[in-house]
Protein backbone atom coordinates (compact mmCIF):
# COMPACT_ATOMS: atom_id res chain seq x y z
CA UNK A 1 0.00 0.00 0.00
CA UNK A 2 1.68 3.02 -0.64
CA UNK A 3 -0.48 5.67 0.34
CA UNK A 4 -2.56 6.95 3.26
CA UNK A 5 -6.37 6.27 2.98
CA UNK A 6 -7.74 9.82 4.81
CA UNK A 7 -6.82 11.56 1.25
CA UNK A 8 -9.41 9.28 -0.22
CA UNK A 9 -11.72 8.71 2.07
CA UNK A 10 -12.62 12.78 2.42
CA UNK A 11 -13.49 12.83 -1.04
CA UNK A 12 -16.26 10.31 -0.35
CA UNK A 13 -19.75 12.72 -0.46
CA UNK A 14 -18.23 13.91 -3.93
CA UNK A 15 -16.86 10.86 -5.74
CA UNK A 16 -19.48 8.61 -4.26
CA UNK A 17 -22.74 10.70 -4.37
CA UNK A 18 -21.99 14.02 -6.74
CA UNK A 19 -21.92 16.49 -3.76
CA UNK A 20 -21.36 19.72 -5.44
CA UNK A 21 -22.41 23.11 -3.60
CA UNK A 22 -23.81 26.44 -4.74
CA UNK A 23 -23.28 30.15 -4.38
CA UNK A 24 -26.44 31.57 -2.77
CA UNK A 25 -25.59 35.02 -3.62
CA UNK A 26 -25.68 34.28 -7.54
CA UNK A 27 -26.70 30.90 -7.97
CA UNK A 28 -23.22 29.43 -9.48
CA UNK A 29 -23.02 25.95 -8.99
CA UNK A 30 -20.03 24.24 -8.28
CA UNK A 31 -18.30 20.56 -8.22
CA UNK A 32 -16.27 19.82 -6.72
CA UNK A 33 -17.34 22.12 -3.60
CA UNK A 34 -15.54 25.53 -3.84
CA UNK A 35 -14.60 27.03 -0.09
CA UNK A 36 -16.25 30.52 -2.19
CA UNK A 37 -17.36 31.81 -5.53
CA UNK A 38 -14.96 33.06 -7.44
CA UNK A 39 -17.11 35.47 -8.77
CA UNK A 40 -18.61 36.42 -5.73
CA UNK A 41 -15.68 36.12 -3.56
CA UNK A 42 -16.20 37.53 0.13
CA UNK A 43 -20.23 38.18 -0.35
CA UNK A 44 -20.45 33.84 -0.84
CA UNK A 45 -18.76 33.33 2.07
CA UNK A 46 -21.27 31.36 4.32
CA UNK A 47 -23.24 31.20 1.59
CA UNK A 48 -22.12 27.95 -0.30
CA UNK A 49 -24.95 25.47 -0.02
CA UNK A 50 -24.23 21.79 -0.05
CA UNK A 51 -26.17 20.30 -2.94
CA UNK A 52 -26.17 17.21 -5.31
CA UNK A 53 -25.78 16.75 -8.31
CA UNK A 54 -27.88 15.21 -11.13
CA UNK A 55 -24.59 13.22 -12.52
CA UNK A 56 -25.97 13.51 -16.00
CA UNK A 57 -24.62 15.77 -18.79
CA UNK A 58 -23.26 15.87 -22.10
CA UNK A 59 -19.21 14.76 -23.62
CA UNK A 60 -17.45 17.80 -24.58
CA UNK A 61 -14.41 15.72 -25.74
CA UNK A 62 -12.72 12.80 -25.43
CA UNK A 63 -9.53 10.30 -25.79
CA UNK A 64 -8.82 6.34 -25.87
CA UNK A 65 -6.02 5.31 -23.59
CA UNK A 66 -3.97 2.78 -24.49
CA UNK A 67 -0.82 3.60 -22.02
CA UNK A 68 -2.45 3.88 -18.92
CA UNK A 69 -0.89 5.30 -15.26
CA UNK A 70 -0.06 3.06 -11.81
CA UNK A 71 -3.48 1.18 -11.61
CA UNK A 72 -4.55 1.42 -14.56
CA UNK A 73 -2.49 -0.68 -16.80
CA UNK A 74 -5.16 -3.71 -16.57
CA UNK A 75 -7.88 -0.88 -18.21
CA UNK A 76 -6.76 -0.26 -21.21
CA UNK A 77 -7.55 0.28 -24.02
CA UNK A 78 -10.47 2.78 -22.07
CA UNK A 79 -12.25 5.83 -22.95
CA UNK A 80 -11.77 9.58 -20.83
CA UNK A 81 -13.84 12.12 -21.44
CA UNK A 82 -14.62 15.65 -20.49
CA UNK A 83 -17.89 15.92 -19.43
CA UNK A 84 -20.14 18.80 -19.37
CA UNK A 85 -22.90 18.48 -16.32
CA UNK A 86 -26.35 20.02 -16.93
CA UNK A 87 -25.26 22.24 -13.50
CA UNK A 88 -22.68 23.96 -15.62
CA UNK A 89 -19.50 22.67 -14.16
CA UNK A 90 -17.40 20.33 -16.57
CA UNK A 91 -15.49 16.87 -15.07
CA UNK A 92 -13.24 14.38 -16.31
CA UNK A 93 -14.23 10.65 -15.95
CA UNK A 94 -14.21 7.71 -18.05
CA UNK A 95 -17.04 6.33 -20.41
CA UNK A 96 -18.30 2.69 -19.73
CA UNK A 97 -20.82 0.18 -20.67
CA UNK A 98 -20.50 1.90 -24.62
CA UNK A 99 -18.24 0.40 -27.47
CA UNK A 100 -15.18 2.62 -27.98
CA UNK A 101 -16.05 3.37 -31.97
CA UNK A 102 -19.21 4.61 -30.89
CA UNK A 103 -18.81 7.30 -28.17
CA UNK A 104 -19.04 11.19 -29.78
CA UNK A 105 -18.52 14.55 -28.95
CA UNK A 106 -22.01 15.91 -27.74
CA UNK A 107 -23.43 12.46 -26.49
CA UNK A 108 -25.81 12.41 -23.82
CA UNK A 109 -24.21 10.25 -20.75
CA UNK A 110 -25.43 9.54 -16.71
CA UNK A 111 -23.04 9.02 -13.88
CA UNK A 112 -22.77 5.44 -12.74
CA UNK A 113 -20.75 4.17 -9.49
CA UNK A 114 -17.70 2.26 -10.22
CA UNK A 115 -14.44 0.62 -9.01
CA UNK A 116 -11.78 3.38 -10.28
CA UNK A 117 -8.77 1.77 -8.90
CA UNK A 118 -6.51 -0.37 -6.66
CA UNK A 119 -3.72 0.45 -4.66
CA UNK A 120 -2.30 -3.14 -5.44
CA UNK A 121 -3.46 -6.56 -3.81
CA UNK A 122 -3.66 -5.26 -0.31
CA UNK A 123 -4.21 -1.51 -0.86
CA UNK A 124 -7.71 0.42 -1.12
CA UNK A 125 -9.71 0.20 -3.62
CA UNK A 126 -11.35 3.52 -4.96
CA UNK A 127 -14.63 3.99 -5.98
CA UNK A 128 -16.09 6.66 -7.81
CA UNK A 129 -18.35 8.09 -10.73
CA UNK A 130 -17.64 7.21 -14.72
CA UNK A 131 -20.16 7.84 -17.20
CA UNK A 132 -22.61 5.61 -19.35
CA UNK A 133 -24.87 6.43 -22.44
CA UNK A 134 -27.94 8.58 -20.58
CA UNK A 135 -30.82 5.81 -20.94
CA UNK A 136 -34.46 7.28 -21.31
CA UNK A 137 -36.67 5.59 -18.35
CA UNK A 138 -40.25 4.90 -19.92
CA UNK A 139 -42.78 5.44 -17.83
CA UNK B 1 13.00 48.92 -14.20
CA UNK B 2 16.68 48.08 -15.69
CA UNK B 3 17.05 45.79 -19.19
CA UNK B 4 18.22 42.36 -18.53
CA UNK B 5 20.99 40.55 -21.09
CA UNK B 6 21.69 36.98 -21.63
CA UNK B 7 25.43 36.88 -21.27
CA UNK B 8 26.36 33.40 -21.71
CA UNK B 9 24.78 29.93 -22.68
CA UNK B 10 25.07 26.08 -21.59
CA UNK B 11 23.71 23.19 -22.89
CA UNK B 12 24.27 19.40 -22.20
CA UNK B 13 23.18 16.87 -24.96
CA UNK B 14 19.78 15.90 -24.10
CA UNK B 15 18.91 12.21 -23.99
CA UNK B 16 18.83 8.70 -22.28
CA UNK B 17 21.92 9.79 -20.65
CA UNK B 18 22.75 6.38 -18.27
CA UNK B 19 26.29 7.53 -17.27
CA UNK B 20 25.61 10.91 -16.32
CA UNK B 21 23.79 11.88 -12.63
CA UNK B 22 21.56 14.64 -12.07
CA UNK B 23 24.66 16.49 -10.18
CA UNK B 24 26.85 16.05 -13.19
CA UNK B 25 24.37 17.31 -15.51
CA UNK B 26 23.83 20.74 -14.37
CA UNK B 27 27.06 20.94 -13.35
CA UNK B 28 28.29 20.72 -16.55
CA UNK B 29 25.80 23.18 -18.11
CA UNK B 30 26.44 25.79 -15.40
CA UNK B 31 30.15 25.99 -15.77
CA UNK B 32 29.64 26.14 -19.87
CA UNK B 33 27.69 28.83 -19.67
CA UNK B 34 29.87 30.66 -16.64
CA UNK B 35 32.99 29.85 -19.31
CA UNK B 36 30.74 31.35 -21.90
CA UNK B 37 29.77 34.15 -20.07
CA UNK B 38 33.48 35.01 -18.97
CA UNK B 39 32.25 35.50 -15.44
CA UNK B 40 33.74 33.89 -12.53
CA UNK B 41 32.41 32.94 -8.81
CA UNK B 42 32.68 36.17 -7.45
CA UNK B 43 30.71 37.94 -10.04
CA UNK B 44 27.40 35.93 -9.41
CA UNK B 45 24.79 37.18 -6.99
CA UNK B 46 21.88 35.28 -7.02
CA UNK B 47 21.26 31.06 -8.71
CA UNK B 48 18.12 30.22 -9.24
CA UNK B 49 17.27 26.45 -10.85
CA UNK B 50 14.02 25.31 -12.32
CA UNK B 51 13.56 21.53 -11.78
CA UNK B 52 9.98 19.94 -12.13
CA UNK B 53 10.17 16.70 -9.73
CA UNK B 54 14.15 16.14 -8.80
CA UNK B 55 12.19 14.62 -5.29
CA UNK B 56 10.36 12.03 -7.76
CA UNK B 57 12.36 11.57 -10.27
CA UNK B 58 16.06 11.24 -8.67
CA UNK B 59 14.62 11.64 -4.64
CA UNK B 60 16.69 14.77 -4.28
CA UNK B 61 14.91 17.75 -3.02
CA UNK B 62 16.41 21.11 -1.95
CA UNK B 63 18.84 21.42 -5.21
CA UNK B 64 18.95 25.06 -5.20
CA UNK B 65 22.07 24.89 -2.31
CA UNK B 66 22.84 21.13 -4.28
CA UNK B 67 23.70 22.97 -7.51
CA UNK B 68 25.63 25.55 -5.85
CA UNK B 69 27.41 23.01 -4.15
CA UNK B 70 28.45 21.27 -7.06
CA UNK B 71 28.99 23.92 -9.10
CA UNK B 72 31.64 24.76 -6.61
CA UNK B 73 29.89 27.79 -4.97
CA UNK B 74 29.54 26.91 -1.14
CA UNK B 75 31.89 28.27 0.25
CA UNK B 76 30.58 31.68 -1.47
CA UNK B 77 27.18 31.17 0.03
CA UNK B 78 25.54 32.61 -2.78
CA UNK B 79 21.34 32.76 -2.77
CA UNK B 80 20.26 30.00 -4.48
CA UNK B 81 16.94 29.27 -4.82
CA UNK B 82 14.72 26.11 -6.91
CA UNK B 83 11.57 27.12 -8.94
CA UNK B 84 8.84 24.45 -9.87
CA UNK B 85 5.86 25.28 -12.04
CA UNK B 86 5.69 21.83 -14.20
CA UNK B 87 7.02 21.92 -17.23
CA UNK B 88 7.42 25.50 -17.24
CA UNK B 89 9.96 25.40 -14.38
CA UNK B 90 12.50 26.59 -16.35
CA UNK B 91 11.20 29.35 -17.69
CA UNK B 92 9.98 30.33 -14.62
CA UNK B 93 13.84 30.03 -13.36
CA UNK B 94 14.37 32.49 -16.37
CA UNK B 95 11.67 35.03 -15.04
CA UNK B 96 12.88 35.18 -11.23
CA UNK B 97 16.00 35.61 -12.35
CA UNK B 98 15.34 38.81 -15.20
CA UNK B 99 13.05 39.95 -12.34
CA UNK B 100 15.89 39.92 -10.12
CA UNK B 101 17.77 41.98 -12.25
CA UNK B 102 15.31 44.18 -13.81
CA UNK B 103 14.73 45.49 -10.06
CA UNK B 104 18.05 46.43 -9.41
CA UNK B 105 18.96 43.57 -6.54
CA UNK B 106 20.91 41.99 -8.27
CA UNK B 107 23.77 42.28 -11.52
CA UNK B 108 24.37 39.10 -12.54
CA UNK B 109 22.75 35.54 -12.25
CA UNK B 110 23.11 32.02 -13.30
CA UNK B 111 20.35 30.52 -13.92
CA UNK B 112 19.58 26.36 -14.33
CA UNK B 113 17.16 23.68 -15.46
CA UNK B 114 17.50 20.25 -15.42
CA UNK B 115 15.37 17.32 -15.18
CA UNK B 116 17.35 13.76 -14.72
CA UNK B 117 14.10 11.26 -16.08
CA UNK B 118 15.67 7.81 -16.66
CA UNK B 119 16.91 7.16 -13.49
CA UNK B 120 13.11 5.96 -13.23
CA UNK B 121 11.00 2.96 -15.19
CA UNK B 122 8.89 4.47 -17.78
CA UNK B 123 5.59 4.19 -16.19
CA UNK B 124 7.07 5.74 -12.53
CA UNK B 125 7.70 8.99 -14.96
CA UNK B 126 4.23 8.51 -17.15
CA UNK B 127 2.91 9.17 -13.03
CA UNK B 128 5.02 11.23 -12.41
CA UNK B 129 4.11 13.59 -15.07
CA UNK B 130 0.68 13.11 -14.55
CA UNK B 131 1.54 15.17 -10.96
CA UNK B 132 1.46 18.57 -13.50
CA UNK B 133 -2.37 17.58 -14.02
CA UNK B 134 -4.94 18.02 -11.29
CA UNK B 135 -4.54 15.04 -9.11
CA UNK B 136 -7.73 14.59 -7.45
CA UNK B 137 -10.20 15.48 -10.19
CA UNK B 138 -8.48 13.97 -13.45
CA UNK B 139 -5.69 11.13 -13.03
CA UNK B 140 -7.45 10.07 -10.02
CA UNK B 141 -10.05 9.46 -12.71
CA UNK B 142 -7.34 7.53 -15.06
CA UNK B 143 -6.49 10.73 -17.28
CA UNK B 144 -2.69 10.27 -17.91
CA UNK B 145 -0.79 13.57 -19.65
CA UNK B 146 -1.01 12.70 -23.18
CA UNK B 147 -4.75 11.80 -22.75
CA UNK B 148 -5.33 15.10 -21.52
CA UNK B 149 -3.76 16.78 -24.92
CA UNK B 150 -5.33 14.31 -26.51
CA UNK B 151 -8.88 15.61 -25.67
CA UNK B 152 -7.52 19.20 -26.66
CA UNK B 153 -6.54 17.12 -29.84
CA UNK B 154 -10.26 15.61 -30.29
CA UNK B 155 -12.08 18.87 -29.93
CA UNK B 156 -9.35 20.59 -32.04
CA UNK B 157 -10.72 17.99 -34.72
CA UNK B 158 -13.92 18.35 -34.10
CA UNK B 159 -14.28 22.22 -34.25
CA UNK B 160 -12.02 23.47 -36.56
CA UNK B 161 -11.56 19.95 -39.09
CA UNK B 162 -7.41 19.69 -38.12
CA UNK B 163 -6.31 16.33 -39.24
CA UNK B 164 -4.77 13.43 -37.71
CA UNK B 165 -1.68 13.99 -40.67
CA UNK B 166 -1.77 17.91 -39.77
CA UNK B 167 -0.60 16.90 -36.45
CA UNK B 168 1.98 14.31 -37.55
CA UNK B 169 3.39 16.59 -39.93
CA UNK B 170 4.61 18.57 -36.68
CA UNK B 171 6.56 15.81 -35.78
CA UNK B 172 8.02 15.26 -39.13
CA UNK B 173 9.32 19.13 -39.32
CA UNK B 174 10.15 19.37 -35.66
CA UNK B 175 12.99 15.45 -36.71
CA UNK B 176 13.68 17.61 -39.56
CA UNK B 177 15.37 20.78 -37.49
CA UNK B 178 16.39 18.22 -34.57
CA UNK B 179 18.56 16.69 -37.52
CA UNK B 180 20.68 19.73 -37.53
CA UNK B 181 20.77 20.11 -33.72
CA UNK B 182 24.39 18.06 -32.31
CA UNK B 183 22.83 18.41 -28.86
CA UNK B 184 19.36 16.54 -29.85
CA UNK B 185 18.00 13.34 -28.75
CA UNK B 186 16.73 12.66 -31.78
CA UNK B 187 19.06 13.38 -34.45
CA UNK B 188 17.12 12.26 -37.63
CA UNK B 189 14.51 12.41 -39.96
CA UNK B 190 11.11 10.79 -39.27
CA UNK B 191 9.07 10.06 -42.31
CA UNK B 192 5.10 11.03 -42.20
CA UNK B 193 3.95 7.61 -42.36
CA UNK B 194 5.82 6.40 -39.29
CA UNK B 195 4.24 9.21 -37.16
CA UNK B 196 0.52 8.35 -39.07
CA UNK B 197 1.27 4.14 -38.08
CA UNK B 198 3.13 4.71 -34.64
CA UNK B 199 1.44 2.64 -31.85
CA UNK B 200 -1.33 4.67 -30.20
CA UNK B 201 -0.78 6.05 -26.31
CA UNK B 202 -3.76 8.06 -26.11
CA UNK B 203 -6.12 8.59 -29.34
CA UNK B 204 -5.52 10.46 -31.51
CA UNK B 205 -1.97 10.84 -30.33
CA UNK B 206 0.33 8.01 -31.21
CA UNK B 207 4.02 7.42 -29.64
CA UNK B 208 5.95 9.56 -32.19
CA UNK B 209 2.68 12.72 -31.47
CA UNK B 210 4.56 12.99 -28.15
CA UNK B 211 7.79 14.38 -26.74
CA UNK B 212 10.30 11.82 -24.78
CA UNK B 213 11.39 10.98 -21.43
CA UNK B 214 14.94 12.98 -21.53
CA UNK B 215 17.69 13.32 -19.40
CA UNK B 216 19.16 16.76 -19.68
CA UNK B 217 20.56 20.36 -18.40
CA UNK B 218 20.62 23.87 -19.66
CA UNK B 219 22.02 27.16 -18.34
CA UNK B 220 22.05 30.58 -19.30
CA UNK B 221 23.65 33.68 -17.33
CA UNK B 222 21.95 36.86 -17.08
CA UNK B 223 23.45 40.03 -16.71
CA UNK B 224 21.72 44.07 -16.44
CA UNK B 225 22.40 44.92 -19.93
CA UNK B 226 24.39 48.14 -18.72
CA UNK B 227 27.32 46.00 -17.80
CA UNK B 228 26.74 43.27 -20.10
CA UNK B 229 29.29 44.55 -22.69
CA UNK B 230 32.00 44.20 -20.05
CA UNK B 231 32.22 40.64 -20.23
CA UNK B 232 30.62 40.01 -24.02
CA UNK B 233 30.43 41.56 -27.43
CA UNK B 234 27.17 39.39 -28.53
CA UNK B 235 24.60 40.07 -24.99
CA UNK B 236 20.87 39.24 -26.37
CA UNK B 237 18.35 41.07 -24.67
CA UNK B 238 15.13 40.27 -22.79
CA UNK B 239 13.21 43.18 -24.81
CA UNK B 240 9.91 41.28 -22.99
CA UNK B 241 8.95 38.97 -20.14
CA UNK B 242 4.86 37.41 -19.74
CA UNK B 243 3.29 34.76 -17.30
CA UNK B 244 0.06 33.72 -16.36
CA UNK B 245 -1.83 30.62 -14.95
CA UNK B 246 -5.33 28.86 -15.19
CA UNK B 247 -6.86 26.14 -13.87
CA UNK B 248 -4.84 23.25 -13.24
CA UNK B 249 -7.32 21.10 -14.97
CA UNK B 250 -8.06 20.90 -18.51
CA UNK B 251 -12.08 20.87 -17.68
CA UNK B 252 -12.07 24.01 -15.61
CA UNK B 253 -10.68 25.88 -18.68
CA UNK B 254 -12.95 28.57 -21.11
CA UNK B 255 -12.33 26.44 -23.54
CA UNK B 256 -10.47 23.27 -24.50
CA UNK B 257 -8.99 24.08 -27.30
CA UNK B 258 -7.20 27.51 -26.51
CA UNK B 259 -4.57 27.98 -23.58
CA UNK B 260 -5.58 31.52 -21.71
CA UNK B 261 -2.58 31.29 -20.20
CA UNK B 262 -0.67 31.46 -23.50
CA UNK B 263 -3.02 34.39 -24.60
CA UNK B 264 -2.15 36.18 -21.22
CA UNK B 265 1.61 35.61 -20.82
CA UNK B 266 2.18 36.11 -24.71
CA UNK B 267 0.04 39.91 -24.28
CA UNK B 268 2.12 40.53 -21.17
CA UNK B 269 5.60 40.13 -23.31
CA UNK B 270 4.35 41.65 -26.18
CA UNK B 271 3.01 44.79 -24.60
CA UNK B 272 6.27 45.06 -22.61
CA UNK B 273 8.24 44.84 -25.76
CA UNK B 274 6.58 47.16 -28.06
CA UNK B 275 5.46 44.44 -30.63
CA UNK B 276 2.90 42.19 -32.16
CA UNK B 277 2.94 38.89 -33.43
CA UNK B 278 3.77 40.15 -36.83
CA UNK B 279 7.32 41.50 -35.71
CA UNK B 280 8.64 38.49 -34.50
CA UNK B 281 11.30 36.76 -36.54
CA UNK B 282 11.16 32.97 -35.48
CA UNK B 283 10.01 30.58 -32.41
CA UNK B 284 10.94 28.01 -29.86
CA UNK B 285 7.28 26.79 -28.73
CA UNK B 286 5.91 24.00 -26.23
CA UNK B 287 5.02 21.38 -28.52
CA UNK B 288 5.13 18.46 -25.65
CA UNK B 289 2.98 16.86 -27.54
CA UNK B 290 1.92 17.50 -31.96
CA UNK B 291 -1.04 19.06 -31.06
CA UNK B 292 0.52 21.78 -27.99
CA UNK B 293 2.32 22.97 -31.13
CA UNK B 294 -0.56 23.61 -33.00
CA UNK B 295 -2.26 25.60 -30.47
CA UNK B 296 0.41 27.47 -29.26
CA UNK B 297 1.14 29.33 -33.24
CA UNK B 298 -2.49 30.26 -32.79
CA UNK B 299 -2.59 31.65 -29.20
CA UNK B 300 0.75 33.68 -29.59
CA UNK B 301 -1.38 35.24 -32.84
CA UNK B 302 0.71 34.12 -35.14
CA UNK B 303 -2.11 31.97 -36.54
CA UNK B 304 -5.42 32.64 -36.51
CA UNK B 305 -7.93 30.22 -34.34
CA UNK B 306 -8.14 27.41 -35.78
CA UNK B 307 -6.11 27.56 -38.68
CA UNK B 308 -3.21 26.18 -36.95
CA UNK B 309 -3.50 22.69 -38.85
CA UNK B 310 -3.80 24.47 -42.57
CA UNK B 311 -0.40 26.60 -41.25
CA UNK B 312 1.27 23.22 -41.02
CA UNK B 313 -0.02 22.27 -44.17
CA UNK B 314 1.06 25.42 -45.91
CA UNK B 315 4.46 25.09 -44.46
CA UNK B 316 4.75 28.42 -42.86
CA UNK B 317 6.57 27.07 -39.94
CA UNK B 318 9.46 25.22 -41.47
CA UNK B 319 13.05 26.18 -41.85
CA UNK B 320 12.10 28.03 -45.10
CA UNK B 321 8.79 29.12 -43.94
CA UNK B 322 7.88 32.85 -43.39
CA UNK B 323 8.09 32.29 -39.12
CA UNK B 324 10.42 28.87 -38.28
CA UNK B 325 9.37 27.31 -35.09
CA UNK B 326 10.91 25.20 -32.95
CA UNK B 327 14.44 25.52 -35.02
CA UNK B 328 15.88 23.24 -32.38
CA UNK B 329 13.72 20.35 -33.01
CA UNK B 330 11.61 21.15 -30.51
CA UNK B 331 10.66 18.91 -27.29
CA UNK B 332 9.29 16.73 -29.90
CA UNK B 333 13.07 15.76 -31.59
CA UNK B 334 15.81 17.71 -29.24
CA UNK B 335 14.32 16.13 -26.28
CA UNK B 336 11.80 17.38 -22.86
CA UNK B 337 14.09 17.17 -19.64
CA UNK B 338 10.83 19.29 -18.40
CA UNK B 339 12.82 21.38 -16.00
CA UNK B 340 15.45 22.14 -18.51
CA UNK B 341 13.08 23.01 -21.94
CA UNK B 342 12.24 26.47 -20.47
CA UNK B 343 16.02 27.46 -19.76
CA UNK B 344 16.96 25.62 -23.30
CA UNK B 345 14.42 27.59 -25.39
CA UNK B 346 16.71 30.67 -24.10
CA UNK B 347 19.67 28.95 -24.90
CA UNK B 348 18.61 28.13 -28.40
CA UNK B 349 16.79 32.04 -28.60
CA UNK B 350 20.42 33.39 -27.97
CA UNK B 351 22.56 30.96 -30.40
CA UNK B 352 20.09 32.26 -33.26
CA UNK B 353 20.31 35.87 -32.40
CA UNK B 354 24.25 35.65 -31.77
CA UNK B 355 24.44 34.26 -35.31
CA UNK B 356 25.87 30.98 -33.95
CA UNK B 357 22.50 28.17 -34.72
CA UNK B 358 25.11 26.37 -37.61
CA UNK B 359 23.17 24.53 -40.06
CA UNK B 360 19.78 25.44 -38.23
CA UNK B 361 20.56 29.21 -38.60
CA UNK B 362 17.38 31.37 -39.07
CA UNK B 363 18.38 33.92 -41.81
CA UNK B 364 18.69 37.65 -40.44
CA UNK B 365 16.79 36.87 -37.33
CA UNK B 366 16.45 39.51 -35.28
CA UNK B 367 13.34 38.85 -32.64
CA UNK B 368 12.74 35.45 -31.21
CA UNK B 369 9.80 34.24 -28.75
CA UNK B 370 10.37 31.78 -26.23
CA UNK B 371 6.98 29.69 -24.81
CA UNK B 372 7.52 27.39 -22.33
CA UNK B 373 4.08 25.55 -20.97
CA UNK B 374 3.51 23.95 -17.06
CA UNK B 375 0.91 21.33 -17.48
CA UNK B 376 -1.83 21.40 -19.49
CA UNK B 377 -1.65 25.50 -19.74
CA UNK B 378 -1.95 25.82 -16.04
CA UNK B 379 1.50 27.99 -16.43
CA UNK B 380 2.60 29.78 -19.26
CA UNK B 381 5.92 31.96 -19.46
CA UNK B 382 6.50 33.96 -22.91
CA UNK B 383 9.74 35.46 -23.65
CA UNK B 384 10.79 38.05 -26.57
CA UNK B 385 14.77 38.51 -26.90
CA UNK B 386 16.56 40.57 -29.34
CA UNK B 387 20.64 41.06 -30.14
CA UNK B 388 21.77 44.35 -28.66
Amino acid sequence: MKEGVARFWREIPQRYNFMGNKCENCGRMFFPPRESCPICRRKSIGKMKEMKFSGKGEVITYSIIHVGPGGFEEQTPYPIAIIKLEEGPQVTAQIVDCPLDEIKIGMKVESTFRKIQQDGYTGAIYYGYKFRKHREIKE
Amino acid sequence: MRDVAVIGVGLTKFGELWDKSFRQLIAEAGSKAILDAKIEGKDIDALYVGSMSSGRFVDQEHIGALVAEVSGFSHLHIPATRVEGACASGSLAIREGYLSIASGINDVVVVGGIEKMNDVGGSEATDILAAASDQEWEAFFGATFPGIYAMIATRHMHEYGTTKEQLAQVAVKNHANGVNNPYAQYQSPISLESVMRATMVAYPLGLMDCSPVSDGAASVVLCAAEKAKKYTDKPIKIIGSGQASDTLALHGRRDICTLDATIHAAKMAYKQANLTPKDIDFAEVHDCFTIAEICAIEDLGFIEKGKGGTAIDNKITTMDGSLPVNTSGGLKAKGHPVGATGVAQIVELTMQLRNEAGKRQVKDAKIGLAHNVGGSGATCVVHIMEAM
